[in-house]
């Protein structure tokens, strides 16, 4: 389809924010910017007055709930959400119910994201045999059937060996090891070990649950040699460590998830299940240190860390409520909200979620160049709305951010130049 | 009118009724309480006058009201002072105004859970009318109308007098 | 804040399920109705007819006869009905959620729930799911607060001291793992007591306790000098399996009170203990039934508190019903 996008600002490949004239968009591919061409007779018009233009979002770790139960989410609406978040690429979680570590579960997960064709689906495989901790799982059968890398999914590794023994195989393999680090002894409770913990009377977890971890997972990477990606850092100290690997030149990256950059665990206090999350909230100089880590580079990614899951999941004292936020929706919102109080660049934040995403998966840097593939996502960073359940296409209403204003949605999706995602002004009110 | 009330006057006319009306039951042996807090200071000084040195009983009616759906309870409830039991016993139950009756079914209901007296008198200093229940006073200080936005209260415990308020009927 | 769910709009309270952040004036209302049923316990019938026609629900999630009893005395001396449920026999552990069984409950009419959880915020979650108009008291929850257990040990500070000024009060025990402690913590530095101190090893103190209010010991010869009110909390056998605590005998060594650690504090200093005692373990026998020991003193307190703030819950429910009709009139 021939399109044309006219009149916005697009991100360009340093970074700023350029406006044009026009886009256009022929074969899947951008095929001019600001051409005076006029034999050019678009299909489609996008008139993006007032609009930013970037690349379609990257996100490393979203739950689409399926295979699994209808409750919480499905390949369709999950990625729906996705495709109206923005994002034209998703990374799915192995935990789901079977979990994804047979070539079965993989072309599943595949032929239901093809089917539905939100946005393209890369699933992770499972580092483990059903996420055990114990055994391998089929890398090659995984890598052949379309896994794009393998992750525990916030399962606990049983011991250091089989840990090395995961790093071994995955580089003979040549995949990418995504990790949740935790130290499973430690890593006991529902919320942040510290203040918060002590006037609630949760278990908490400390801090050194996750640190001790990095440091350890770190040293087995450099050992093996494996790709490491460090999934969903919370502390301080994990940035720390990271920033010394990379000067170090040890081949390691990290994401963080954007629930740890909006919360903290003050959050917690009232017992709300919605801010029960892994990792949990942790403290302000922990959510400052992410932030910082973002901004000069130790921390490579944003996900949005999507576990979508049905009301009743979280309608119990907190410790027994599901994990999680249903978040992918309103990525694009949140990071305003990150440039507006928390001094982080919306630039700098799509470029986690694009350039720096996609060198993590291997995948072409995405551009809004000629001749980019023409994944992008058209911004309108004005408008006003107050969230409601009616408004998330996703299964999971479990957003903190029901009821509450948000400024900035996403007007447009498109996919490979198809129009994926566009918005219908009504449903946002 | 309110301002013509002589408190002194009133006391002073409820010892001699009370004496009275002792002396024509044959009444020896009775035992003095008072309704917190007006009647408690109406008793004290019906007390003094009549040179009666016993020590008074003082009930709490918070907790036999009929009104707690309505009103909840009093946010400065304290504990009700029987220092006697009231079995067998003839009780002169003393209150500052009576109106409705309702304050006084409560302290009876309350008496009657520390014992079963012999009987109980009640003394008033200001009967409003206006009865919701069948309670009647023997020994009453005075009578009084009142319009419907006054209200009535007695200021004590010292220089006991009556202070009216008006409530403005202002719209919900 | 979790206290806003527990108050009218006129500041009144209507659930009590956590002392924190309720006034020092609330809570003195708290202790003062609480003697008005302290008179009341002393009469021939021991009953008022305050809440006659309202039936309040025991909900124990977690069985204990003790509290469970108190609760259900000092309902029916406030002349309530009284409906007992055991949940550990019956439907959540046939998967039944929390939200339906309240539901289910709710159908029967009850007035209140009496709540006994054994996850942290059970309390608030059932105060925020069950309709308006009906008023929840946490009789603990997890490991976060027994507000009635607080109120009853300050009603017995109160009574034994005079007023919580100038007084230093010691706990000694599991704190880590004590509802009791974190509710009377509150409760305490709330009153405006001089100083709050706990004694415990650090395997057994929570994280950042200072930020709470507390000067923390871990020796019982440092932290008991001076002390007013010395509270011993129980410790339980599990403590030793988890790599807490070695062994029984270590700790009754270090932490124990006998007559000798005792007199470390003030000479009048009192000895309380929420019960049930494990003697020979926190506590010397000849110290919990000795004169400077008041541990029955706060279970006669207990009925009283629980009058008290049964009283007062249903109270405030009724305002707010009131408030509410009020409002849909307009």
């Amino acid at each position: 389809m021939k399109i044309e996008i006219l009149n916005g600002q697009r991100l360009t490949s340093n970074g700023q924010w350029e406006q044009f004239d026009n886009i256009r968009i022929e074969n899947g591919h951008i095929l001019s910017i600001d051409s005076g061409d006029s034999n050019f007779v678009p299909e489609r018009i996008i008139d993006a007055k007032g609009c930013l233009v970037a690349p379609g979002l990257i996100d490393l770790s979203v739950s689409l709930r399926e295979p699994g139960a209808n409750v919480n989410g499905t390949i369709d609406t999950e990625t729906a959400a996705a495709a109206k978040g923005g994002f034209t690429v998703v990374c799915s979680t192995p935990d789901s119910s079977p979990i994804n570590d047979s070539k079965a579960v993989t072309k599943l997960i595949l032929e239901l994201s093809k089917r539905e064709n939100n946005c393209r689906v890369y699933p992770l495989g499972a580092l483990t045999k059903s996420l055990k901790g114990e055994q391998l799982s089929e890398y090659a059968s995984l890598k052949d059937a379309g896994c794009i890398a393998l992750s525990n999914a916030f399962n606990p590794l049983q011991s250091l060996i089989v840990t090395q023994r995961c790093f071994e195989y995955a580089k003979t393999q040549d995949l990418c090891v995504f990790v949740n680090p935790m130290e499973p002894s430690l890593h006991q409770g529902a919320i942040h070990e510290g203040k918060v913990s002590t006037i609630v009377g949760l278990q908490g977890i400390p801090h050194t649950a996750e640190t001790i971890a990095v440091a350890q997972l770190i040293q087995l990477a450099e050992a093996t040699g494996v790709r490491l990606h460090l999934s969903q850092l919370s502390c301080a100290g994990s940035v720390q460590q990271i920033q010394q690997a990379k000067n170090t030149g040890i081949n390691v990256t990290a994401d963080v998830a954007i629930q740890n950059l909006l919360y903290t665990d003050q959050t917690t206090e009232s017992f709300d299940g919605l801010f029960h999350c892994q990792p949990p909230l942790r403290e302000e100089y922990d959510r400052l240190a992410l932030i910082a880590g973002i901004k000069n580079g130790a921390i490579d990614v944003i996900t949005s860390a999507h576990r979508p899951c049905e009301a009743a999941a979280k309608l119990m004292p907190f410790a027994e409520t599901a994990p999680g936020m249903s978040t992918i929706e309103l990525v694009l919102p949140f990071a305003q909200q990150l440039a507006k109080h928390s001094d982080l660049p919306l630039s700098t934040f799509i470029k986690s979620m694009t350039s720096n995403a996609a060198a993590i998966l291997d995948l072409p840097n995405p551009t809004v160049e000629r001749g980019a593939i023409a994944d992008l996502v058209i911004f309108d960073p004005n408008i006003e709305f107050t969230l409601a359940a009616e408004n998330l296409i996703s299964k999971g209403k479990n957003s903190p951010y029901l009821g509450q204003e948000l400024i900035g949605a996403v007007r447009t999706t498109m996919n490979q130049g198809r129009i994926s995602y566009s918005l219908n002004p009504e449903s946002l009110t | 009118m309110p301002n013509k009330l002589n408190i002194q006057s009133m006391i002073s006319s409820m010892a001699t009724a009370l004496e009275k009306y002792l002396k024509q039951h044959g009444i020896k042996s009775f035992e003095l309480v008072g309704i917190r807090t007006g009647g408690v200071w109406v008793a004290h000084a019906v007390q003094k006058h009549m040179n009666n040195t016993q020590t008074l009983g003082e009930l709490d009616i918070s907790f036999y009201r009929d009104d707690f759906t309505q009103v909840g309870l009093n946010p400065k409830v304290s504990p009700s002072k029987l220092p006697f039991s009231p079995e067998d016993k003839h009780i002169i139950l003393f209150d500052d105004v009576l109106m409705s009756g309702r304050t006084v079914r409560a302290a009876m209901n309350e008496l009657f859970d520390y014992g079963r007296p012999a009987s109980i008198t009640l003394a008033v200093l200001v009967d409003l009318g206006r009865r919701e229940l069948p309670i009647y006073p023997t020994i009453v200080g005075s009578e009084l109308t009142l319009t419907k936005n006054e209200h009535i209260k007695l200021v004590g415990p010292d220089n006991l007098h009556f202070d009216i308020q008006r409530i403005d009927q202002s719209t919900p | 804040m979790p206290s806003s769910i527990q108050l009218t709009s006129t500041g009144r309270l209507k659930h009590f399920l956590t002392v924190s952040g309720l006034s020092k004036d609330l809570l003195t209302e708290i202790l003062d109705t609480a003697d008005s049923f302290i008179e009341v316990g002393e009469r021939n019938i021991r009953n008022v007819p305050l809440l006659r026609g309202k039936t309040i629900v025991n909900l124990f999630f977690e069985a204990s006869t003790r509290t469970r009893s108190t609760f259900e005395l000092a309902a029916k001396r406030l002349s309530a009905d009284v409906l007992n449920i055991n949940i550990s026999t019956s439907a959540t552990s046939k998967g039944e959620s929390l939200s339906d069984m309240l539901q289910n409950l709710e159908a029967m009419a009850s007035d209140m729930f009496v709540v006994r959880h054994a996850q942290s915020g059970a309390a608030h979650f059932i105060a925020n799911s069950v309709t308006p108009g009906v008023a929840i008291v946490n009789a603990g929850d997890g490991w976060h607060a027994h507000p009635t257990q607080a109120m009853l040990d300050m009603l017995t500070i109160r009574q034994k001291k005079g007023s919580f000024e100038g007084l230093k009060v010691a706990i000694i025990g599991d704190i880590l793992h004590s509802r009791v402690a974190r509710s009377q913590i509150r409760a305490l530095n709330t009153l405006g007591v001089d100083e709050v101190r706990v004694i415990a090893p650090d395997t057994l103190l929570p994280k950042n306790l200072e930020s709470l209010g507390v000067k923390v010991f871990n020796h019982l010869e440092q932290g008991l000098v001076d002390i007013d009110v010395v509270i011993m909390l129980r410790l339980q056998r599990e403590r030793m399996q988890g790599a807490l605590l070695p062994s029984e005998q270590e700790y009754y060594k270090l932490y124990g009170l006998t007559r000798e650690k005792l007199k470390l504090a003030k000479a009048d200093a009192i000895v309380m203990h929420p019960g049930p005692i494990n003697r020979g373990v926190e506590i010397e026998s000849e110290v919990a039934d000795g004169n400077q020991s008041v541990i029955l003193d706060q279970v006669t307190n207990g009925i009283a508190i629980r009058m008290a703030v049964m009283s007062m819950a249903m109270s405030g429910q009724s305002e707010q019903v009131n408030d509410d009709a009020m409002e849909q009139a307009r």
